[in-house]
């Protein structure tokens, strides 16, 4: 198992052009490790973070889009996974922080967190490329590659919480930082 | 063109033709889908043979809320097409994406189960009668497509839901044709 701070830190030197579409802890951790511009914050309702990422994705074909999702989130919007792979997106990564719990939300937990495999959810959606990472050695050694293949791609992470970062609510439902994304994706 | 006879006043239904030929006016590049009954044949088959068009079939119409609403950040213009019932699936997202947000998420909804001769406030289905004044209820634009005539305004609204960065929702009262 992985810390999840830990885990963006790896990602972080790797993420520079892309747009990120990231939510709830991991998108707070997220925006303190790596804040910038083009990090897509406001997704609204839970589960639709992948949602988001796919509009972004065909909106923007000459652009890499990177989803961190959360277990419970993508549980909220499985279908997701079926259109994502129908529509096959080349510049769409698709990563999930797999922990367990509804971790904002008094850490309760997900419905068969012992059960469910996300592998194997996407791998039967349809994704083209369906990676594991369990260690942050094995992250390391391997994230270049799974990046470098077109997508729609998909990861699991497997992750603890770590340093949990602020949860600034009032910013990433704010006006002020839709428009930042927005004025960074078009001068970009 | 089919003609109501039953009863009422006779009003061409809205031609599917014209409603993409609107669409295209607008500058709509994507058409977002979960297949309705309603507007099945007079759109949705049409849309999927279209070259100008690009569809994206999804599983839940809430995924089309987030898809619009992401797509509108560099000025891709799309429309979501479902039935009422996915419609109040959806609210929610609608909310916060489309209202809290303030992005441009249009919809057209085929009224699945309203009588051709009535006006949605008149139907004998619950489903059909709550869509206006719930829309209303939440401050989403919503104009129903119901004749022939109906369909003039349907490429300056989805302009006006752009420039006014708001949600937009068609009502199709009608098959068309």
């Amino acid at each position: 198992m992985m810390r999840r701070d830990h885990a963006l830190e790896v990602l972080k030197p790797r993420v520079d052009e892309q747009l990120v579409v990231a939510v709830y802890q991991t998108l707070f951790d997220w925006m303190v490790i790596h804040p910038r511009d083009l990090n897509y914050v406001a997704t609204g309702a839970m589960g639709q973070a992948s949602s988001h990422g796919l509009g972004l994705a065909l909106a923007n074909p000459g652009r890499e889009v990177l989803v961190f999702d959360g277990d419970g989130s993508l549980l909220m919007n499985l279908g997701a996974l079926v259109s994502i792979a129908n529509a096959a997106p080349a510049n769409l990564h698709h990563l999930v922080f797999v922990n367990g719990v509804y971790e904002v939300n008094g850490a309760h937990p997900i419905p068969a967190a012992a059960k469910v495999d996300f592998a194997t959810l996407a791998r039967g959606a349809g994704y083209r490329e369906v990676v594991e990472f369990t260690e942050l050695e094995q992250l390391e050694a391997g994230i270049d590659a799974f990046l470098a293949q077109p997508g729609p791609a998909f990861a699991v992470m497997h992750i603890e919480p770590g340093e949990s970062y602020p949860r600034d609510y009032a910013y990433i439902h704010s006006a002020a930082a839709r428009a930042r994304f927005r004025r960074a994706l078009a001068t970009s | 063109m089919t003609v109501i006879t039953r009863t009422g006043p006779t009003l061409e239904y809205p031609s599917g033709r014209e409603i993409i030929a609107a669409l295209k006016r607008a500058a709509v590049e994507y058409v977002i889908a979960v297949p309705d009954i309603v507007t099945s044949d007079g759109l949705l088959w049409p849309i999927s043979r279209d070259p100008d068009l690009k569809l994206v079939r999804i599983c839940k119409e809430d995924e089309g809320v987030s898809i619009c609403a992401a797509m509108s950040y560099n000025g891709t213009r799309a429309l979501l097409l479902m039935q009422q019932t996915g419609l109040m699936d959806s609210l929610n997202a609608i909310r916060a994406i489309g209202m809290d947000y303030q992005l441009p998420v249009c919809m057209m909804v085929g009224l699945q189960g309203k009588e051709a001769e009535l006006k949605p406030a008149q139907s004998a289905s619950y489903g059909v009668r709550i869509v206006e004044p719930v829309l209303d209820t939440m401050q989403i634009s919503n104009r129903l497509i119901e004749t022939a005539a109906d369909v003039g305004h349907i490429a300056s609204d989805i302009d006006q839901a752009y420039r006014a960065s708001a949600p937009l929702c068609f009502l199709i009262g009608r098959s068309p044709t």
